[in-house]
């Protein structure tokens, strides 16, 4: 069977025109098609869904497809996730035999697609799955513990900024004795901020997490608290900034104002943008505060000026923005060293960027 | 050597020696002259009248003289085993030590160790060329005390951390389990948790220790393993004494447990009033038996098990009963009907919550040629209450089926349902009445003091409908005008609550979303299909409120979907 089976190069642009065009019914018969020519249904999902998945990320990042096709694709591409799960009963999988366990996102996690086709992939090696997906309430997903008794909670994160939120929904699982397998890019490249955050394991993709999965979590006995964790926070800084966000972006918005008579000009919407921007500066400030990692704020800095080149998006300093953030930083040392090695990270890449982007 | 031996033989001389430089137990008489050195130790008390044991050892390491209490010490350690006229392996270990490194000061901290049944600290004076004098010094009920604290922190320990193991699940599988594996761990070699029958059948939980637990449901009669039925009836334990481990059934010993069963506990669990169910404790007869301590302990650890378990069966039977009652109240999932796509999304105010005073339902046509009927309302207040209003409309709507072509009679009824029952709050809605005619749709929308809903063209133009009315509940009538829309393929009609247009917050922390916002992000939403738009509203929404407290929120989209397969009309997606 499989000598006749297409290379998932072939299949990838396929699903990828299909999805761009907004096709649903050309996209679903992508995959059937493939699964026909014996594609196995979990390759399928990593090698050909999901590489479009992330191929739609990086158009849209390279401002090559607008939010709303990217939206869309997106739309489309769970369309067939959907249609792959949802066969008729003679081509499923032997039922569940493993075990049960949850996934589901971080509170505030809008990306929802790592953990669906987690959440499929799980499905297909005999794991009866909690799918609980995007925007999980804590609460949500600690009172679902209780109910379900799950073997493990898988916990997707794709924005650094929800590491935060992550950190209560891993300390919160592991209460209640359910261990915690972390995953998404919100938790580094290596994992580290999980470990960091006390996570019983992490998995760099779907095949991970059903490694990670198969070979056994143990399940947490001892109570933590977030500082156990974390025992810099006892400095406050993380929770005053947070308190502060809203002031501390009104306070550099002025302060820009004052020194770019441009900004003056701005009508209402635009000063809005810059003001979202200062927002995703200050929260991202946060994280790195919360997790004591520059490179946190850093990454951020520089993933936000690629993403303004690519946009060619009117040139403000970001640096003076980072300087007025400093300047109202004074008494946070910890803070101060961030937006420091930030500066510092931004003149030694882009030379002048703009204080834009979204951290989407 | 005689004990006298040093008032009149050449021993004494050593103790001379010994007394220069050790500070004598010598309590000086008034007028003594200040240094020990010149105090004829002859004459007063010596080292040898000391309450305490001392020894001296010549540089062999075998006793070269003692006084009684040493004597009386010796004679305990050889009568606990140890070799006649030799000391405790410790005190020579450490006078060797001592004489192989003369120049080094003594270890710190002092040598100690057992002799007999007591305990003893040795502190060494100088080492001269006659050897060196020991002094010990007993620290027996230190020791005991220490132990008896160190064990008693122990259980402390144990006993905290069982407890918020056993509380830290409100789920009774997970429950029964951790205790069973507790109870193995710590008090047993194999330990059984047996449920209250439900009919005739119970459930047991099983663990070896560091074994995993294992359930299984068993029919048996609890009269036949001795102390069982009485504890599963709340009546005062047996004591583990009375129990005969061979008159036990074969299912209470689990696979594994390598051998005869020597000592058995059965503890009741206590729940809040009833019988939680009962423990049953095993250890092998190679092990010590349980000893009253153990038993006492036992007891405790049955008496937190048994809070733990009742609490989680309290909570999986309230948590039932909500679940059922909430099920008619939660917003329903929506798909595509009769070739029109259908999207919602719900966020009730608070965190904890799934249901709210926001609601929407979809009720489709008999067939693809009937209208499809559509509702999303909000009643005055949020919580519970208002969820219980919520469910009463959609009943109510549901009821009004058959004349739902006419909103504004289905209004007019509803106002007048609403007016006549005890509920004094009021609801705002939109009807909007749903058909295809051929690739387009026809809607037909009603607002009823509600937001009009808005529509998103393929171009990107996004349009108020033009409906307005009154809120129903509060007015002894209601008028309304209806609006008629037609969707172009990929276009949507959306219906929300205020939830959305009122969420406060932003970059500045204080402003609200509003309706220029929510028409501005919905010109990027061009084209996308209803479900993303769905989710982009409520995303954006989120975010604008950052973490700040909020109404609850709903959205609804009706699209025309942008591409159709051969043969539209049918629903594609229903193909399993």
């Amino acid at each position: 069977m499989s000598t006749t089976r297409p290379p998932a190069a072939v299949l990838c642009d396929e699903l990828w025109r299909a999805v761009l065009e907004g096709s649903e019914y050309d996209a679903v018969d992508v995959v059937r098609a493939g699964l026909d020519a014996g594609w196995q249904e979990e390759d399928l999902l990593l090698d050909v869904v999901a590489a479009v998945q992330k191929r739609i990320g990086a158009e849209w990042a390279a401002d090559r497809i607008t939010v709303a096709q990217e939206h869309a694709a997106t739309a489309i591409n769970e369309r067939v996730i959907a249609a792959l799960a949802h066969r008729p009963a003679a081509g499923r999988p032997v039922p569940p035999h493993r075990g049960r366990v949850t996934v589901t996102c971080v509170d505030g996690e809008w990306h929802a697609f790592p953990a669906r086709l987690v959440a499929e992939v799980l499905r297909l090696r005999g794991w009866q799955v909690d799918y609980l997906g995007a925007q999980t309430p804590t609460p949500h997903l600690v009172a679902h513990q209780h109910h379900t008794d799950s073997d493990a909670v898988l916990l997707s994160g794709s924005i650094p900024t929800h590491l935060p939120a992550a950190h209560a929904a891993i300390t919160a699982c592991q209460a209640v004795g359910v261990p915690v397998l972390a995953g998404g890019r919100a938790f580094g490249e290596d994992g580290r901020f999980a470990r960091a955050l006390g996570a019983d394991g992490w998995a760099p993709d779907a095949r991970g997490a059903a490694a990670a999965l198969e070979a056994g979590l143990p399940r947490p006995t001892a109570v933590r608290q977030a500082v156990d964790d974390l025992p810099h926070l006892v400095d406050q800084e993380y929770t005053m900034v947070v308190r502060a966000r809203s002031r501390l972006v009104r306070q550099v918005l002025t302060d820009l104002e004052a020194r770019f008579p441009a900004m003056r000009g701005y009508d209402d919407a635009q000063r809005e943008r810059t003001a979202e921007d200062l927002v995703h500066i200050v929260d991202f400030l946060a994280t790195a505060l919360y997790m004591d990692d520059a490179g946190v704020f850093t990454a951020f800095l520089g993933w936000t000026s690629e993403v303004l080149t690519a946009r060619g998006v009117p040139v403000h300093s970001l640096a003076t923005g980072l300087d007025i953030l400093a300047e109202q930083l004074r008494d946070f040392p910890r803070g101060l060293r961030i937006v420091r090695a930030g500066a510092a990270a931004l003149s030694g890449g882009a030379a002048d960027v703009a204080v834009r982007g979204t951290a989407v | 050597m005689g004990d006298r031996g040093n008032e009149s033989g050449s021993p004494g001389r050593e103790v001379v020696g010994c007394a220069r430089r050790v500070p004598v137990l010598v309590t000086p008489s008034p007028g003594s002259p200040p240094h020990p050195r010149n105090t004829d130790v002859r004459t007063g008390p010596t080292w040898k009248d000391a309450p305490y044991p001392v020894v001296v050892l010549d540089a062999k390491g075998t006793v070269a003289d003692l006084n009684p209490p040493a004597r009386l010490m010796l004679a305990d350690h050889h009568d606990g085993g140890g070799p006649r006229g030799a000391v405790p392996a410790w005190l020579a270990a450490a006078h060797r030590s001592l004489t192989d490194e003369a120049n080094v000061t003594p270890a710190v901290p002092p040598a100690a160790g057992a002799i007999g049944d007591r305990f003893f600290e040795a502190h060494p004076g100088p080492l001269t060329d006659e050897g060196v004098v020991w002094w010990l010094v007993e620290e027996t009920g230190r020791r005991r005390a220490e132990a008896s604290l160190h064990r008693a922190r122990e259980q402390a320990e144990t006993r905290a951390m069982v407890s918020s193991t056993l509380l830290a699940s409100l789920n009774v599988p997970r429950c029964t389990e951790v205790a069973t594996q507790l109870a193995a761990e710590h008090l047993a070699d194999a330990a059984l948790l047996v449920l209250p029958p439900v009919g005739r059948r119970h459930t047991v939980t099983h663990a070896l220790r560091g074994g995993p637990a294992k359930h299984t449901t068993r029919q048996f009669d609890a009269r036949d393993v001795p102390g069982l039925a009485e504890a599963l009836q709340g009546f005062p334990p047996v004591p583990a004494r009375w129990i005969d481990p061979g008159a036990l059934p074969e299912w209470v010993v689990p696979e594994g447990f390598g051998g005869p069963v020597g000592s058995v506990i059965v503890a009741p669990l206590p729940g809040h009033g009833v019988s939680a169910g009962a423990l049953i404790l095993l250890r092998a007869a190679a092990e010590q038996a349980f000893t009253p301590d153990e038993e006492a302990f036992a007891r405790l650890f049955a008496a937190r098990a048994g809070t733990a378990l009742s609490a989680a069966r309290l909570y999986s039977e309230q948590s039932a009963i909500t679940t059922t009652l909430m099920r008619e109240l939660l917003p329903p999932t929506l798909e595509s009907l009769h070739g029109v796509d259908y999207a919602g999304r719900y966020r009730a105010a608070s965190d904890h919550e799934r249901i709210g005073g926001d609601f929407y339902d979809v009720h489709p046509g008999a067939d693809a040629s009937q209208e499809t009927f559509v509702v999303l309302g909000d009643v005055a207040g949020k919580g519970l209450e208002a969820a219980v209003l919520t469910g009463k409309i959609r009943n109510t709507l549901h009821a009004l089926l058959s004349l739902a072509s006419d909103h504004q009679q289905v209004l007019t009824l509803l106002n007048g349902a609403l007016l006549s029952s005890h509920h004094t709050r009021f609801a705002t809605l939109v009807l909007a009445s749903v058909g295809r005619e051929g690739r387009r749709v026809r809607l037909r929308l009603t607002s009823a003091g509600h937001m009009p809903p808005l529509i998103v063209r393929a171009d990107g133009r996004v349009e108020e409908a033009a409906t307005h009315g009154t809120l129903v509940g509060a007015l002894p009538s209601v008028t309304v005008r209806t609006a008629e829309e037609v969707l172009e393929p990929g276009e949507t009609c959306l219906l929300y609550t205020d939830g959305i247009t009122e969420a406060r917050g932003g970059p500045l922390g204080d402003e609200l979303f509003g309706e220029r916002r929510l028409r501005q992000a919905l010109v990027e939403c061009a084209g996308m299909p209803g479900e993303a738009i769905v989710e982009r509203v409520q995303m954006l929404a989120a975010q604008w409120l950052g973490g700040g407290g909020h109404d609850d929120m709903a959205v609804l989209a009706i699209s025309a979907p942008r591409t159709a397969p051969a043969g539209a009309g049918e629903d594609p997606r229903r193909d399993t």
